[in-house]
């Protein structure tokens, strides 16, 4: 991961440098060495209920206190019940661990002073949701939180990694981290995206493209014209999958559209001050001629619709396409037998138990009506249940607020209150055993929505075509007639 | 963290590529507000059958693993959520290191911290114990080389200052705590 001076050197002529070079070097607090890594100024920490109250066990056990709370924002999200008796109707949590954690973080946060998004609270989201929605997230900035998806914030133009319970415990208590510099690695995606293709397929083309380890070591820059055609809930989709390519981080320059998602945000910059945020703003985009460690290019034309079949990310095909066969690869046939499916079969067709439409990847106002909009007028299909639940209650209001909960129940699905909820099955709400599940989260581990769950992971409109079918539908059959 | 010279062990294999940090140890499990006793549910889908019964096929679990504290794995390991509880849960169990030809950038980092021990090592040393369970090793933190049986030596990355941190048992926050003044200059310059 290290990289040397002179490698730097080579990778930026002169003071052409790329948006990455130039956050890192403008939080070196101390820079590294061959010998220490670089301690690098961290601008926002986010925490929640799950990675933290270990770090907070060792602030009390060493006497120390959080340096800079005003820099750290706390939220329930992942152990969160979704039913709202659990939250406002005074029913207890149905799972007494969940029910522990979420008391410890309320203790933690009060007794240190850290801002608490409480389960209350109509400003509660899932973690990656709520930052930038409440303009807490910013471009230019270094932003961490215990949490891998928390690339997601590199959308913005921020430097924005996971980290583990003991380095969320250094920011507490320094504000800094211990890194050694990653590599850098362009994504160029020229053209624009057809119709029925969202960021959701983007991404999943791009892992299916460098694989599931592809970007470990790097900071990934997504760039093109595609990308700039994005809106900022799609680029945060996008960047938000990074890490299931191993890379830390993916990042987006600022333009227009950034900077007008976050004008009217509650923490952002007013007055006077976003004038001059916004002139340091405009200097953050990747120099023309800045060179990258790595670089490919993806073909937008050829995008279509895609969907997963294995036991991770990268085992993606598209919707209208079949399994691959590969032989003589036995964790490959490992994959095939948890998912219960057969290599060189069409993926178009397969009947799903549970559709899940939700999480940091797609549980935004944009997805849930891109959702909503093939459901409206339909039905799902007989044996299927389905599950929408908001990134966060300002989701949840906005979308009400437009009656897509009215669309979503018409339709017979069920509408509950935000949280990580299905994307990881922390707080109870599980896909069973064998049964299949098209997620719109980003994870298709063995077991991660539930032991035994078969996780089909795709975009909120092949997930709600799906549920009308009852099987894996191209969303397309709906555009277009 | 206890420091750490030298493991001499045995090694237990899992032959599979990208093992993600929900088999390491699954979500439902993080439901703690302590680091301690995870070592039961380490891989617990894996290990456990539905009923709760251990797998008696599941390497783990295999009598010949008993007291193994070296984990060799296929490519990618330690992939996806960033979870302390996976090197805790490792630890807990008596893993003492982990062998693969790549490891995830969030996983080395947490299991440095905690003084479990990442060694990436080139395709075919990495063949060699997959298909050699049990094999006998060492490895030499000061020298960051793994001895395999023959006598050979593997050299592995581990760069100066986590090599310091893994031999002196010594933790990073002190480091950094000790920057306090760079950090407040920091803050004053930036107006932070
Ligand atoms: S929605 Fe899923 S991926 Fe996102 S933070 Fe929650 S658990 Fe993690």
């Amino acid at each position: 991961m290290a990289l040397s001076r002179a490698a730097c050197a080579a990778s930026g002529v002169g003071n052409v440098k790329t948006m990455f070079q130039k956050l890192w070097e403008q939080h070196e607090v101390v820079a590294e060495t061959p010998d220490t890594p670089a301690v690098l100024y961290i601008d926002r920490h986010l925490i929640h209920e799950v990675t933290s109250p270990q770090a907070f066990t060792v602030l009390r056990e060493r006497g120390l206190k959080v340096r800079r709370p005003d820099r750290t924002l706390a939220t329930i999200d992942h152990s969160s019940p979704t039913r709202s008796d659990q939250i406002f109707g005074g029913v207890p949590i149905a799972i007494e661990s969940a029910a522990k954690q979420i008391a410890q973080l309320q203790r933690n946060c009060a007794e240190f002073g850290v801002e608490l998004f409480d389960l209350k609270s109509d400003q509660r989201g899932i973690v990656h949701i709520i930052g930038p929605e409440f303009g807490f997230t910013l471009p230019g900035q270094t932003i961490v939180c215990g949490d891998s998806h928390t690339s997601t914030h590199g959308a913005f133009g921020a430097l924005a990694f996971g980290i583990g319970t003991t380095e969320v415990g250094h920011v507490l208590a320094s504000q800094c981290l211990l890194q050694r510099r990653p590599r850098t690695f362009a994504i160029n995606v020229p053209g624009a995206l057809s119709q029925g293709v969202t960021a959701k397929d983007l991404i999943l083309s791009i892992i299916g493209e460098i694989g599931i380890g592809g970007g470990t070591g790097y900071v990934l820059e997504y760039r093109g014209a595609a990308i700039r055609s994005l809106g900022m809930e799609e680029r945060m989709t996008v960047c938000n999958m990074s890490i299931e390519a191993g890379a830390r981080a993916g990042m987006i320059a600022p333009d227009e559209i950034t900077y007008s998602y976050l004008k009217t945000r509650p923490r952002a910059p007013k007055g006077d001050a976003w004038e001059r945020a916004l002139t340091h703003w405009r200097t953050l985009a990747s120099d023309p001629g800045a060179t990258y460690d790595r670089e490919i290019s993806i073909d937008s034309s050829r995008l279509e619709p895609m969907i997963t079949y294995g036991t991770n990310p990268g085992m993606v095909v598209a919707v209208s396409g079949f399994i691959p066969e590969r032989r003589n690869d036995p964790v490959f046939d490992k994959a095939l037998a948890y998912m219960g499916l057969t290599a060189g079969a069409p993926i178009g067709g397969q009947p799903v138990n549970v559709v899940f439409i939700g999480s940091c990847t797609n549980g935004r106002l944009s997805d849930l009506r891109s959702a909503a909009q093939l459901l409206r007028g339909h039905h799902i299909a007989r044996g299927v249940r389905a599950l929408v639940v908001p990134g966060s209650q300002q989701v949840k209001k906005a979308a009400e607020a437009e009656g897509l909960d009215r669309i979503f129940i018409d339709a017979g699905a069920e509408w509950r209150e935000s949280g990580c909820s299905m994307c990881l099955g922390m707080n109870g709400d599980t896909v069973a055993s064998g049964e299949y599940s098209i997620s719109t989260s980003n994870r298709n581990f063995e077991g991660r929505q539930g032991p035994g769950a078969r996780t089909l992971l795709a975009s909120p409109m092949t997930a709600a075509a799906s549920a009308v079918r009852g099987r894996v539908t191209d969303p397309r059959e709906f555009l277009n007639g | 963290m206890e420091p750490i010279q030298q493991i001499r062990s045995r090694t237990v294999v899992l032959p599979f590529t990208n093992i993600d940090t929900d088999q390491i140890i699954p979500a439902r499990f993080l439901r703690t507000t302590t680091r301690v006793g995870l070592g039961k549910q380490l891989f617990a889908d894996w290990r456990y059958g539905a009923d709760g019964a251990l797998k008696p096929e599941f390497a783990l679990n295999r009598p010949e693993a008993t007291g193994c504290a070296v984990l060799v794995a296929g490519r990618n390991f330690g992939c996806g959520s960033s979870r302390e509880h996976a090197p805790w849960a490792l630890l807990d169990y008596g893993i003492r290191a982990v062998i693969s030809t790549e490891i995830a950038d969030i996983f080395r980092s947490n299991s440095l911290k905690n003084g479990l021990v990442p060694i990436e090592v080139d395709e075919l040393t990495s063949r060699w114990l997959l298909e050699h369970p049990g094999a006998e090793v060492t490895i030499d933190v000061a020298s960051a080389t793994l001895r395999l049986p023959d006598g050979s030596a593997v050299e592995f990355p581990l760069e100066a200052f986590v090599r310091y941190c893994l031999l002196n048992g010594t933790d990073q926050l002190g480091f950094l705590l000790s920057r306090e003044r760079e950090i407040s200059a920091y803050e004053l310059a930036a107006r932070a």
